[in-house]
């Protein structure tokens, strides 16, 4: 291998389930941003307890990446299998971490145990960086602190591993730009960031059912629920989960649901119901490759038509979707918001990518969007679908005030008692149907580029980042993000009337997206599509753009 | 009997001779006797035509969807412990879709009382077998007569321990009050099957049959769980009464640490801003 300087660095590690590839993502992803590198890391593992082949994916770049790439600039394969199945990623500019590069068993085996042999390979790493050694033991020792017996070893291994590394760093000269400001970045995955989101919304009731890859929500409102009065109920099935969500939001909490596409079409005839009852109702579905079983633990954007057209019947919803951590973050809070604005559901489309990934991230604001709460105080004589000019009728909640809270699944009156009178049905059908075109007005899509383009690209959720990097600054092409899917803002169309061409980017077979452009305005759009069950990486996003 | 539960001016869709009709004025007597008022009663109940009831009494109510009865009243009861919530369904609704429901309401206990009107039949879509039909019995769609046995409510809530289990049969008002009373005053989950008769699609199980074919327990210890199992085996003659209570069970509130009303809780910003901040 010649001298080679790198800028910017893809790491991947592969491995068998339980052979600690965590560990090892753990500890090189926080020692480096806490070193002032930005830092992007993708899990894609295989649907299995052990065994197998799982692989991480990271990024160390001078700018703020959600991206991969398919180049791999340091490979560690943790056994043959895996790098048999990477092989076809290696080329004469892969550096490939192998035992005579890094002599990591035998390290381990005179440390006295082969558990060693993954921190020899972080110490490798850390030495390339340069990383201040004192620092790496210090981060080191704090890790392992719950496990005393083994801080020597580890220390001994991990300080090995990083004068290999270092020797070997005038072969392989990084250079990538390091960011104080990183330094005090956040740190986290798109779970967590959709749990604190559902937080600073207010949130304090969860139902779920557990389910790849949405669980990562559901255990991380589990670790916060003490510190933030949460109730956190694992339910017998996904229509527990959503009944119960609805009977929590109807006397007076916030809930959410997560659940991925398998657990949600369970819920369908439950999410009909917020409909008809104007029930506030906040699900995050965590998108996995479908259909039925699938590629339980792989991505996909293979949900969208479920979301904006599950459950029978005609009632608006909203759907959002969000291109990053931060993005969930936000998205999350304001889902909680406009529930309870419009008594309408809200589902939150994220997908395995975005749950899964690790992103630094410059900050999160629990006061950047106000919280509001709409319900009422109720007097005697309420009727909680009231008609009125925009068709949101105040919502009472039972127990607080002197009216009675009536809701009913058949078509009601506005007290909310069953009624077959046909004019009273006209009425209640065009009163809910009114909030969607309030809604419209919202979140608008978010225009990244030159205002004046020729060819507008266009995505929704977590194709954001890919899009970004891969585009660049293409001339005479921007970038237009959606984060609410359905329904569409009213500016929308404003800005596809501007472009020539219109190429919409999306992790499915078929084109959701596109077609829902196609249907709602009539304009033409190309599509670029994936369904393998990965995200799209930087250089194939590039490559079919260009 | 006139009463602040009344609902004037209701147009109720049940037949002439249905058992519904003696349940609603039970729960609306022991409602009353109870003093409870509508602004602090909650019913929740599925769909079918016991679960119609609600519209007929002045309350709160979440008239959901079918067999999912006991999952808001869960939610409900949760998020405003102070809130009374009686979950009023038929057979159909709580052992046939809600069936799952139902066992994991028994093992969670939430702290509301659950009226099964189980008239052994399915009304509302006009006289197929419930689950609860005897074997037998011919329908338009059991057409050789149901083949099943009947799922037993109340053995499985004993089985796994539901924190008060009875069996009344609406056509004796007086005794079934008491008995609504005491599951109202229980804290923990409390199950009631109700016989009643439907007219119309359901010609066997009458008023007089279920008064012939059922008993009233007496001096049974309803802390006995073993005993109270045997009396829910028992057919042919119907025991009646209170089965089992088990009041050591915590209820699903006092698991989640649920105190007071949810809509009163605001978020500590503060401590939100800290532990995020903390994640690097």
């Amino acid at each position: 291998m010649k001298k080679k300087v790198l800028d910017d660095v893809s790491i991947v590690l592969a491995g068998a389930a339980g052979q600690g590839i965590q560990t090892i993502q753990h500890l090189l992803t926080h020692i480096l941003k806490l070193k002032g590198y930005h830092v992007f890391a993708m899990k894609e593992v295989m649907s299995r307890v052990r065994g197998g082949v799982n692989s991480t994916e990271i990024r160390i770049c001078s700018d703020r990446t959600s991206a991969y790439v398919d180049r791999m600039d340091l490979f560690l394969p943790l056994n043959p299998e895996a790098l048999k199945r990477y092989s076809y990623r290696v080329n004469e500019h892969t550096l490939v971490l192998d035992e005579k590069k890094v002599p990591m068993s035998s390290i381990a085996k005179e440390l006295g145990s082969d558990i060693y042999k993954n921190i020899v390979a972080v110490g490798f790493i850390l030495g390339l960086f340069h990383i201040d050694i004192n620092f790496v033991l210090r981060y080191v020792k704090k890790h392992f602190s719950d496990k005393p017996k083994y801080i020597k070893n580890n220390l001994l291994a991990v300080k090995k591993g990083y004068h290999i590394g270092k020797l070997y760093a005038h072969k392989l000269i990084i250079n990538v730009k390091k960011d104080k400001k990183v330094v005090k970045e956040l740190y986290l995955d798109g779970s967590e960031a959709v749990a604190l989101g559902a937080i600073a919304g207010g949130c304090n009731f969860i139902s779920s059912y557990p389910m790849s890859p949405s669980t990562g929500v559901l255990v991380a409102m589990a670790k916060h629920s003490k510190n933030f009065d949460i109730l956190v109920e694992q339910v017998e099935d996904e229509i527990a989960a959503i009944n119960m969500s609805l009977g929590a939001w109807y006397g007076g909490a916030r809930g959410i649901i997560t659940t991925s596409g398998g657990g949600f079409d369970l819920m369908t005839e439950g999410l009909s119901l917020s409909g008809m009852i104007e029930n506030p109702l906040v699900v995050h579905i965590a998108q996995r490759s479908g259909p039925a079983t699938g590629l339980p633990t792989r991505t996909e954007q293979g949900d969208l038509d479920l979301a904006i057209y599950a459950g029978h019947g005609e009632f608006p919803r909203i759907v959002l979707a969000p291109g990053d951590a931060e993005e969930a973050f936000y998205l999350t809070q304001r889902a909680m918001n406009l529930a309870d604005k419009y008594q309408v559901p809200v589902l939150i489309l994220t997908d395995q990518f975005l749950v899964d990934s690790f992103y630094n991230v410059p900050s999160l604001n629990p006061t950047k969007i106000k919280n509001k709460h709409y319900f009422v105080k109720t007097l005697k004589d309420y009727n909680r679908y009231k008609l009125t000019s925009s068709g949101i009728s105040p919502r009472g909640l039972p127990g607080f005030g002197s009216g009675l809270v009536c809701v009913d699944s058949d078509e009601h009156d506005e007290s909310g008692h069953i009624t077959e009178n046909h004019l009273v049905r006209n009425k209640m059908v065009e009163k809910r149907l009114k909030k969607l075109e309030l809604i419209k007005n919202e979140i608008e899509p978010e225009l990244i580029g030159n205002k004046n383009y020729k060819t507008l690209v266009v995505s929704w959720g977590s194709t954001k980042g890919v899009v970004e990097e891969a585009l660049g600054n293409k001339k005479g092409v921007s970038f237009l993000h959606f984060k609410q899917v359905y329904p569409l803002h009213n500016k929308t169309l404003s800005y596809l009337k501007r472009a020539k061409k219109i190429v919409v980017i999306e992790n499915n077979a078929t084109g959701q997206f596109a077609k829902l452009l196609k249907r709602e305005f009539g304009v033409k759009c190309e599509s670029v599509l994936k369904y393998s069950g990965l995200p799209f990486s930087v250089e194939e996003l590039n490559e079919k753009l260009s | 009997m006139k009463s602040y539960l009344d609902m004037k001016g209701c147009d109720v869709a049940w037949c002439p001779g249905c058992g519904n009709y003696n349940i609603l004025k039970i729960l609306k007597e022991a409602l009353y006797d109870l003093k409870i008022k509508p602004e602090n009663l909650v019913l929740t109940s599925g769909i079918g035509q016991a679960a119609k009831a609600p519209q007929y009494l002045k309350c709160n109510y979440f008239n959901g969807l079918h067999g999912r009865a006991l999952s808001p009243a869960t939610g409900i009861k949760a998020v405003n412990p102070k809130l009374t919530v009686v979950v009023t369904s038929g057979d159909g609704d709580v052992y046939g879709e809600g069936g799952n429901h139902f066992i994991h309401t028994v093992r969670r206990n939430p702290n509301i009382t659950n009226l099964v009107h189980n008239n052994m039949i399915y009304g509302l879509t006009k006289g197929q077998a419930s689950p609860t039909s005897l074997v037998g019995m011919k329908t338009p769609v059991q057409v050789s007569g149901v083949s099943e046995e009947p799922f037993n409510p109340l053995a499985v809530a004993i089985a796994l321990d539901c924190s008060f289990v009875a069996r009344i049969n609406s056509g004796d008002i007086k005794q079934s009050k008491e008995i609504i009373k005491k599951a109202l005053k229980h804290k923990g989950y409390a199950l009631i099957d109700i016989f009643q008769p439907c007219p119309v699609f359901n010609k066997l199980n009458s008023f007089e049959w279920f008064k012939k074919n059922s008993y009233y327990l007496k001096g049974h210890d309803v802390t006995n769980k073993e005993k109270a199992f045997k009396k829910a085996l028992e057919v042919g003659k119907y025991p009646l009464g209170i089965f089992y209570v088990n009041k050591k069970k915590k209820t699903f509130e006092e698991n989640m640490g649920c105190t007071s009303e949810f809509y009163k809780k605001k978020l500590n910003v503060n401590k939100l801003k800290k532990v995020i901040n903390s994640i690097v």
